[in-house]
């Protein structure tokens, strides 16, 4: 059976991905931020997995309002980044899986989660500035990616409690895939964060610092909210919490995690920016 | 919900707001295309009419108005996209949704990390 290692929560803000780019990682304003980073990068690198299962949120490359899934999962062999209108460079192509990814797709319908199913998609920031994060100069050729779109843009959202079970749901077809595959789960975003309205640049740190708490061995404290007190706790992109929340669930049924990385550092654009590793006991 | 109880200086962006702005987030969705920013920059009001842009809409972009743009039913996704076209990023708008020049709402979010929201 397909074994899941853990699950990494980290930011996915553009301006990761400029500054990756143009080379500023030790620049006194994005030092610290980036240097959170190795560690987790040696752990991924020790597991050696097959399979990264990345929950993020479209911005409008992929799905504009026409036509926006609530939840999403590609099946195609290959995902292409393209330009999102405002300066991140192209990335190339990500590598794609599809029979883990079709296994998903009928464990979800089966279990009442009727999702858009993408035999090609665009893949924007929210997957690709982790992904690059993980393994930077585009080194990631050989980890085959299965993207998971939630809406996080347009009201009505899936609900947090929602979007914690479809990430269960997807850890428990995981678990049953015949396979001998090793699978981490990504969960990208937040954490609080404003870009809209007179109330652009909240930042709640308290409210952050205790939801990464509560990621360990508590989830369920974090599921009873709606989307609108996300909102007010977290500001309007705040929602992004969703995506978190469904790398988590994918860990449920994985019995006691062990948190081996947790930091927190903002200002990064307008966002307070998180990033955590749980690992199972699969893990090496 | 968003209508019963609103969160000062917020705008959900449901249904109505969707609804009602859908041209104006069309328009800068389009604006993911090189092509397209180069054509709106050419000659912005034939762009108004070719996404069937409301004359509120208009007058918002026009004035690079991001709080009218944001009443007009403009999603801040999309509304990056149009700001990108003049090289803005999200500290530069939340400066002229604020009120502060983008240094001062930059100090801002630093301040961020020492409070205490109830």
């Amino acid at each position: 059976m397909a074994k899941l290692l853990g699950g990494i929560g980290s930011s996915h803000i553009p301006a990761i991905g400029v500054a990756m780019d143009k080379g500023l990682e030790q620049e006194p304003y994005w030092k610290s931020f980036f240097e959170a980073y190795p560690p987790v990068r040696e752990w991924l690198y020790k597991q050696e997995p097959d399979i990264a299962v990345i929950f993020y949120n479209d911005h409008g490359l992929e799905f504009f309002h026409d036509r926006k899934p609530t939840f999403a999962i590609g099946a195609a062999e290959q995902y292409e980044n393209a330009d999102e209108g405002w300066g991140i460079a192209e990335i190339p192509p990500v590598t794609g899986e599809t029979e883990l990814s079709w296994h998903i797709v009928n464990h979800l319908v089966e279990n009442d989660f009727d999702i858009t199913i993408c035999q090609e998609m665009k893949v924007d920031h929210g997957l690709t500035v982790p992904l690059t994060l993980m393994w930077p100069g585009h080194k990631y050729g050989h980890i085959k990616v299965i993207p998971v779109a939630i809406n996080c843009e347009r009201h009505p959202m899936p609900k947090p409690s929602r979007s914690f079970a479809f990430g269960k749901a997807i850890g428990d077809a995981i678990r049953s895939f015949a396979g001998d595959q090793k699978v981490v789960v990504f969960g990208t975003g937040g954490l609080s964060h404003q870009l809209d309205g007179q109330r652009a640049g909240f930042i709640n740190k308290p409210f952050d610092l205790w939801c990464m708490e509560k990621m360990v061995d508590e989830p369920e404290a974090m599921t009873g909210f709606s989307n609108y007190e996300l909102v007010e706790k977290a500001g309007a992109q705040g929602v992004e919490l969703n995506m978190w929340l469904a790398m988590r669930g994918a860990l449920e049924g994985e019995g006691k995690l062990q948190e081996l990385h947790r930091s927190y550092h903002l200002p990064i654009s307008n966002t307070g920016a998180g990033l955590q590793l749980l690992a199972t006991a699969h893990a090496k | 919900m968003s209508q019963n109880n609103p969160i000062p200086g917020t705008y959900f962006m449901d249904g109505p707001a969707a609804t009602k702005g859908y041209p104006l987030n069309k328009m800068c969705y389009s604006f993911n295309n090189a092509e397209a920013r180069a054509e709106f920059l050419r000659d912005e009001e034939a762009y108004f009419d070719k996404f069937k842009l409301s004359e509120e809409q208009k007058e918002a972009v026009r004035k690079r108005d991001v709080i009218a743009l944001l009443e007009a039913g403009g999603s801040i996704y999309y509304l990056a996209k149009f700001a990108g076209i003049f090289g803005l990023n999200v500290q530069d708008v939340g400066g002229l949704q604020t009120g502060m020049t983008t240094e001062e709402f930059k100090a801002f979010l630093v301040q961020q990390g020492e409070l205490v929201h109830g």
